[in-house]
């Protein structure tokens, strides 16, 4: 069964449709990339499934459960949590505050207070820096911390949308390395990345969007060497190494 | 998220176990007076810190509850008549809060729909209706005439006891609420308010009812506190009862001290109200005293520009970290979020 499923999703902003009719099925336990050029819709269908964004048609279904009309709050409460693309944390609330803010729709204080405890073994940083504001942290320590709070839930999917934005090589392998990790605990991610070598080297599928329609869907690294790919993402057939364009700074 | 340090608990059990001394340590009329008035600010800062140093929305209206507050101890008194003077006026104080509370609900429903600026308008505004009502309904205020109530027949050598100590007991039950409530869910959920709302109504935060519960405590301890000052008062006029100058008072101590902590609004109390009323005792004939108090105010804003306890704080977390301190007026080190508000679930 898989655990996420979009049929022929419709949705945009206003008058405009930016998803026109996207299928997608993300396995349970694996990690599926959506790469393609600015304005494909990829974030689009994190905000769709996230409730944030009401489809116009189409259905989205977690485990076969209906979730398209859900409010944020009761997707969360599914164990669905989006990362947004831009910094989320509050900066003048310490680390320690805004990673328990992740386990808020629980609202069980002791089970919060647990659950805590485990996410900071999987991340020291949170010990460490536990009472420093979250906006005195760096890019990558910050991504840190809005993953481990994405956590907190005890998420069964968990999407990312570019998590490597705006972060140096370096933290953008820890990144990287700690998504990879995450899945390897059995947690589905459905990762939307720019950076598209990055991101199809840890996935096990991925697709390709252009125009809020899917166009290819493949194998992660079957995608990295597909011309197809040079063709819808940069307008041109490309080499593998052309297919991983450094995000833009 | 605060927790309960034994140091905390410690410095509270030393500063309250003061306050209920110093009566007895200082019982010359004019310094309880002062300590009572000072009491009285504290209180009221403090519970304007629940709501605008905890979530961000900064009213300026606090002023019409503390006037609710006391009009509802006056007509209880003259209209109602709760049972002579005595003591009986203080049990009736919870009472007054639960329903300052309870009536500013759908207030607050409506006034928490705006934010920032327009939000200290709208309470702002509030403030000058409950005037004006205070003024126009003549027949429960007597106007512009003003509400006497009955004098106390408490022993004139002990006259001020009374009160103050009333006014221990509001201030510590805000002083404590706001305690719990910056170590609890609820704080969390106005710490991220204040934040950004969006991104706190992202992550799962039901921000028009944490900024409701915080509204309705703030004003119902400002209430409570309006019917003490009353009853110590004695004769109520609208002017005096619904003041600006009381919330903007409040909000100049909570920012002197340190907005959204717990200490800082009472640091800034007990600092500015006696520096205020020793003045204004000193030096009232000249006015001079008015100059004093702003050079007070400067002076601690020109050296502590994010307020007592949050800049002594950094000082010592820099002492600790072995960072250098930055000069006054510098920006938090924290840096803002550039992006508006991102929402996430």
């Amino acid at each position: 069964m898989s655990t996420l499923k979009l049929d022929g999703v419709v949705a945009g902003y206003g008058q405009g449709d930016i998803l026109r009719g996207v299928s997608l099925e993300v396995e349970a336990g694996s990690v599926m990339c959506v790469i393609g050029p600015n304005g494909a819709g990829k974030s689009t269908i994190l905000r769709a499934v996230s409730g944030l964004l009401r489809p116009r048609a189409g259905s989205i279904a977690v485990d076969g459960q209906p979730i398209a009309s859900l409010k944020p709050r009761e997707v969360l409460s599914r164990g669905i949590v989006h990362v947004p693309q831009e910094r989320s944390l509050f900066p003048q609330m310490t680390v320690w505050e805004n990673v328990l803010l992740g386990a808020h729709v629980l609202g069980d204080r002791a089970r919060a207070r647990r659950r805590i405890e485990e996410v900071a073994e999987r991340f020291p940083i949170l010990r460490e820096r536990r009472n420093a504001h979250a906006g005195s942290l760096s890019g990558g320590e910050q991504k840190t911390v809005e993953l481990a709070r994405a956590l907190m839930l005890d998420p069964k999917l968990i999407m990312l949308d570019e998590p490597s934005m705006g972060l140096d090589p370096k933290a953008r392998q820890r990144v990287f390395t700690t998504i990879r990790g995450l899945n390897e605990t059995g947690l589905t991610v459905l990762l939307v990345e720019q950076n598209a070598r990055a991101g199809l080297e840890i996935a096990d599928e991925g697709a390709v969007m252009d125009g809020g329609v899917v166009k290819l869907r493949a194998r992660g690294r079957e995608l990295l060497d597909d011309p197809r790919v040079g063709a819808l993402y940069l307008g041109a057939p490309i080499t593998p190494r052309e297919a991983a364009p450094e995000p833009t700074r | 998220m605060s927790r309960l340090t034994r140091t905390g608990v410690l410095r509270a059990v030393v500063v309250f176990g003061a306050l209920a001394a110093f009566p007895f340590v200082f019982p010359a009329q004019w310094i309880v007076n002062i300590a009572i008035f000072t009491l009285m600010y504290a209180g009221l800062a403090t519970a304007w810190n629940l709501l605008g140093g905890f979530s961000g929305y900064l009213s300026l209206g606090h002023a019409a509850f503390f006037g609710v507050g006391a009009y509802a101890i006056a007509i209880a008194f003259t209209h109602i008549g709760i049972g002579g003077s005595g003591y009986k006026p203080f049990f009736a104080l919870p009472l007054v809060g639960i329903v300052v509370a309870l009536v500013s609900v759908p207030i607050a429903w409506v006034a928490l729909r705006v934010r920032a600026a327009t939000f200290a308008i709208v309470t702002l505004t509030l403030l000058f209706v409950v005037q004006q009502l205070a003024f126009n309904l003549h027949h429960l205020t007597h106007g512009s005439q003003g509400l006497a109530l009955p004098p106390p027949p408490f022993d004139v050598s002990t006259f001020e006891q009374p009160f103050y100590f009333a006014m221990l007991g509001v201030f510590a039950l805000a002083f404590f609420t706001c305690w719990w409530v910056k170590g609890s869910k609820l704080g969390l959920m106005l710490f991220s308010i204040r934040d950004d709302e969006d991104r706190a109504r992202g992550v799962g935060v039901r921000v028009t009812g944490a900024k409701v519960i915080a509204f309705a405590l703030s004003v119902g301890f400002t209430g409570m506190l309006g019917g003490v000052w009353a009853y110590y008062i004695q004769f109520i006029y609208p002017q005096f009862a619904v003041d600006p100058l009381i919330t903007i008072g409040a909000v100049l101590m909570a920012f002197l001290g340190g907005k959204g902590t717990v200490w800082g609004p009472t640091v800034g109390a007990f600092i500015l109200v006696p520096a205020q009323q020793y003045m204004a005792y000193k030096l009232g004939a000249s006015e001079l005293y008015l100059l004093g108090y702003a050079s007070v105010f400067l002076l601690i804003m020109l050296f502590l520009p994010r307020g007592i306890i949050p800049s002594i704080s950094d000082h010592l977390a820099r002492r600790r970290s072995g960072r250098p301190d930055e000069p006054p007026g510098a920006v938090a080190s924290a840096p803002r979020a550039t992006l508006p508000g991102g929402m996430a679930p």
